[in-house]
């Protein structure tokens, strides 16, 4: 080097400190793991005993817990722990990726959301559950086909979640209207609706559009509903089709003529249900949680006892919903794998999956559940839940998860906000799913 | 400070070798003292940030395997070696994103948007600092009070401020509200951009007003008073008399608040969300690709960041001559280094230059 007065020389190395932390902290993780390997494993062994940790996101209404302390009077074996994650799902599947890499044996079971299972799988992050062991016939088929790669199951279903359409019905009295079944019922309904309210800031629909994985699952039901398809049967992506073009076009045109509202493409699932519960909204696609919130009578909601739910209306063809939910896995490096699987089925118990909708208003896995007089009792959009389910079809199942949801994101997000043409847009996605999906 | 006094007696006595240093009094037997006191501090730096940063370097030369086996669908993982393989890639633009400057790839986009954010911010934010600090240097009532007020967005966490100003600039916020018209700040556009430029020159214009006050404080009064005498205008006495002599605090802050910037993360990553490509800096588009369990490239792409801001570093003391200790200090110690062996504040600086030189 040169001659640099000291105190440059000072600068220069406090200015390169700073720059340090930074290729410091995108370091990253080292090593991955190289198990798994090209040939077939054999099943993995489910005797050992011993404590365990469960890895899940918040236990927010507590009743895990309780299920926690009861399932370890059961068994003296070997206990549960809760390891809490947080509540951001990028963030609880990073952790589990890390832990996985350093070969945490304690991370034993985690709760695995149901656009993972192929990443999780394909790299053995989880062990596949042999169905000897693993019965399934008391669960939903899509909660069950959630967790399944390459017909393999490797998680066992814990809730499950489909879309519904949250619709006012006094304002569908008012006029002598029925729930719409499909997009064009429901452009119908809105024509006598909104222009006899007279409310301006009154809009037909919405769902959440903003660039996230919401907007995945919106385009996902507009594609689906309209009888495309984003990834064909024969896991090949076919989403350049007139189908598909159909369902983006017609999100596309609604926004343009106001039926969505324009600031709905900074919308979330909060957002959405804010709008409709200050009586913004005639129609609303939202999951089921918004169910009790919109129905409290403290003054936060507008429309409670004024609307109720229906299944998800199509736009050519019958609604689909996309499936959300949660499965629980045994991890590839959990020690007591014995433990992991009587957990695995003991929380999956048709009692403990009523105890756990009751708790937090998530829908169970468990077919049964949903007849439950309790259930419906105090949740009474579960049949229409369960129809929402049944119907509902996974999001792409692919490995590089992450990728495909964001290349779906671009196409969707350019094309609302009119940066390209819904075609245009799908033969994009078309291209980049081709690389992605081999 | 008393194991410093007493040790410099008896180091000399233990050293077998004190004939060279014997010649220098002052520096007799403190190097190695000083080595002794620095060694926590050094071996900290090197645990914390020495070895990550090799680790990375070494990263960025692999990447993870992802052939999926068509028949059970597992992926053989592990990791290859591939050269210089994740730098070529950010020249082949494989990944074409849409953002502000139409059509590029995704790591160039986000260079740009970097690069960009950087100069608008720093630049609205020297302007508006330096009014601040000229408003701090005058006395009036309530002055400390001003002062408090113009540091609290410094010291509020970048996260809260995030998430604050996303409630300000939603749809339904306070800023649409304000201009009365909707504009979707928090959806993919170019509002978006300039949400982000307020957000930053609000936070921290009083970082730069700070320092420079600390500046406008060494000033003399009486070259105002002998410029007044001369009729030299206000704007005379701020160009010629408060600029020249507020330039060498001046200048450390914007290199600190430029360095600061390029590493932008959390204010666009909180506020406008991921995958914006409208405001996707190089630090959120590395830690994405992170998230994709693609280290390799991600190493990578911190790498270049990191050498990116270097050079911005070294271009600012080499052009604007960026000094942070006093100019009367150096010359000084210019002579000292010319006739004496290192003293250990050189040493000290040779091993943090040589650590750094070591990592690249």
């Amino acid at each position: 080097m040169t001659f640099v007065r000291p105190a440059r020389r000072v600068l220069i190395a406090a200015a390169s400190m700073s720059a340090l932390f930074i290729a410091a902290a995108c370091g990253g993780g080292g090593g991955a793991p190289s198990g798994g390997g090209s040939s077939a494993p054999a099943a993995a062994d489910f005797s050992k005993q011993g404590d365990i940790e469960l890895w899940s996101g918040k236990d927010t209404s507590g009743n895990l817990q309780k299920q926690l302390d009861a399932f370890n009077a059961q068994h003296p074996n070997g206990k549960v722990t809760f390891h809490e994650l947080p509540d951001n799902a990028d963030q609880q599947r990073q952790q589990m990726i890390q832990n996985t890499q350093i070969k945490n044996p304690k991370m034993a079971v985690i709760s695995m959301d149901v656009v993972w299972t192929a990443e999780f799988a394909a790299n053995s992050y989880v062990e596949a559950l042999p169905p000897d062991q693993f019965p399934t016939d008391k669960f939903l088929k899509p909660t069950v086909d959630s967790a399944t790669y390459f017909n393999k199951l490797y998680g066992y279903p814990s809730t499950s979640d489909g879309g519904l359409l949250y619709y006012r019905k006094d304002l569908l009295g008012k006029y002598g209207l029925k729930p719409p079944t499909s997009f064009d019922e429901m452009k119908a309904a809105c024509d006598k609706i909104i222009p006899g309210e007279k409310d301006s800031k009154l809009a037909c629909f919405a769902g959440q559009y903003q660039k996230y994985e919401g907007l995945t699952v919106n385009f996902d039901e507009a594609v689906h509903g309209a009888g495309g398809v984003i990834v064909g049967p024969d896991g090949k992506p076919n989403v350049a089709t007139p189908e598909a073009t159909k369902g983006l076009s017609t999100l596309v045109d609604w926004k343009n003529q106001g039926l969505i509202p324009k600031a709905a493409i900074t919308w979330q699932e909060e957002q959405g249900r804010k709008a409709f519960q200050d009586g913004d909204l005639v129609f609303h696609r939202n999951w089921g949680y918004v169910y009790n919130l919109a129905s409290k009578t403290d003054g936060s909601s507008k429309v409670a006892g004024k609307f109720d739910v229906a299944p998800l209306p199509g736009i050519t063809g019958p609604g689909v919903s996309s499936l959300g939910g949660h499965n629980y896995a045994i991890a590839k490096y959990a020690e007591n794998k014995g433990t992991a699987a009587d957990f695995l089925r003991w929380i999956s118990d048709p009692a403990q999956q009523k105890s756990n909708v009751l708790a937090t208003s998530l829908s169970p896995a468990v077919e049964s559940v949903y007849s439950d007089p309790e259930v419906v009792k105090k949740f009474p959009f579960m049949p229409v839940q369960l129809k929402s389910i049944q119907g509902a079809v996974p999001r792409p199942k692919v490995v590089q998860y992450g990728d495909v949801t964001l290349a779906i994101q671009d196409a969707a997000y350019g094309a609302l906000q009119g940066q390209t043409q819904p075609d245009a847009a799908l033969q994009a996605l078309q291209a980049k799913l081709q690389t992605l999906i081999k | 400070m008393a194991t410093a006094t007493a040790e410099p007696r008896s180091v000399p006595a233990t050293e077998g070798d004190g004939h060279k240093h014997k010649k220098n009094a002052l520096s007799d037997g403190q190097g190695r003292l000083a080595w002794i006191l620095l060694a926590p501090t050094l071996i900290v730096i090197l645990v914390v940030a020495g070895i990550p940063v090799i680790m990375s370097l070494r990263e960025s030369l692999f990447q993870t395997n992802t052939g999926v086996d068509p028949n059970t669908g597992l992926i053989a993982g592990g990791e290859k070696f591939v050269g210089l393989g994740n730098y070529t890639n950010i020249f082949k633009g494989g990944d074409i994103v849409q953002g502000s400057y139409g059509s590029m790839d995704r790591f160039w986009n986000a260079f740009l948007n970097t690069t960009f954010i950087t100069i608008v911010c720093v630049i609205l934010e020297t302007v508006i600092g330096v009014a601040m600090a000229l408003i701090m240097a005058k006395a009036f009532r309530g002055r400390a009070l001003v002062r408090a007020g113009i540091l609290v967005p410094w010291a509020i966490p970048t996260i809260v401020s995030a998430l604050m100003w996303k409630l300000i600039f939603d749809a339904n916020g306070v800023m649409n509200k304000i201009i009365g018209k909707q504009i979707l700040w928090l959806a993919d556009t170019g509002a978006s951009f300039w949400a982000i430029v307020v957000a930053d020159t609000w936070k921290t214009a009083a970082f730069i007003g700070l320092l420079t006050l600390a500046g406008l404080q060494t000033i003399p009064a009486e070259v105002y008073e002998a410029a007044k005498v001369d009729g030299a205008t206000t704007w005379q006495q701020f160009v010629r008399i408060t600029l020249p002599m507020v330039k060498p605090t001046l200048v450390v802050a914007v290199l600190f608040r430029t360095l600061d910037t390029l590493r932008m993360f959390d204010l666009p990553y909180g506020m406008i969300g991921p995958g914006k490509y409208r405001v996707e800096t190089l630090s959120i588009f590395s830690y994405q690709e992170a998230a994709q369990t693609r280290y390799g490239p991600a190493a990578a792409y911190a790498v270049v960041l990191f050498i990116y801001v270097l050079l911005v570093a070294f271009l600012f003391v080499r052009v604007l001559g960026a000094d942070v200790i006093g100019d009367a200090d150096a010359p000084k110690k210019k002579r000292r280094k010319k006739t004496e062996p290192p003293s250990e504040e050189a040493a000290i600086e040779t091993a943090i230059g040589e650590g750094i030189g070591g990592a690249h």
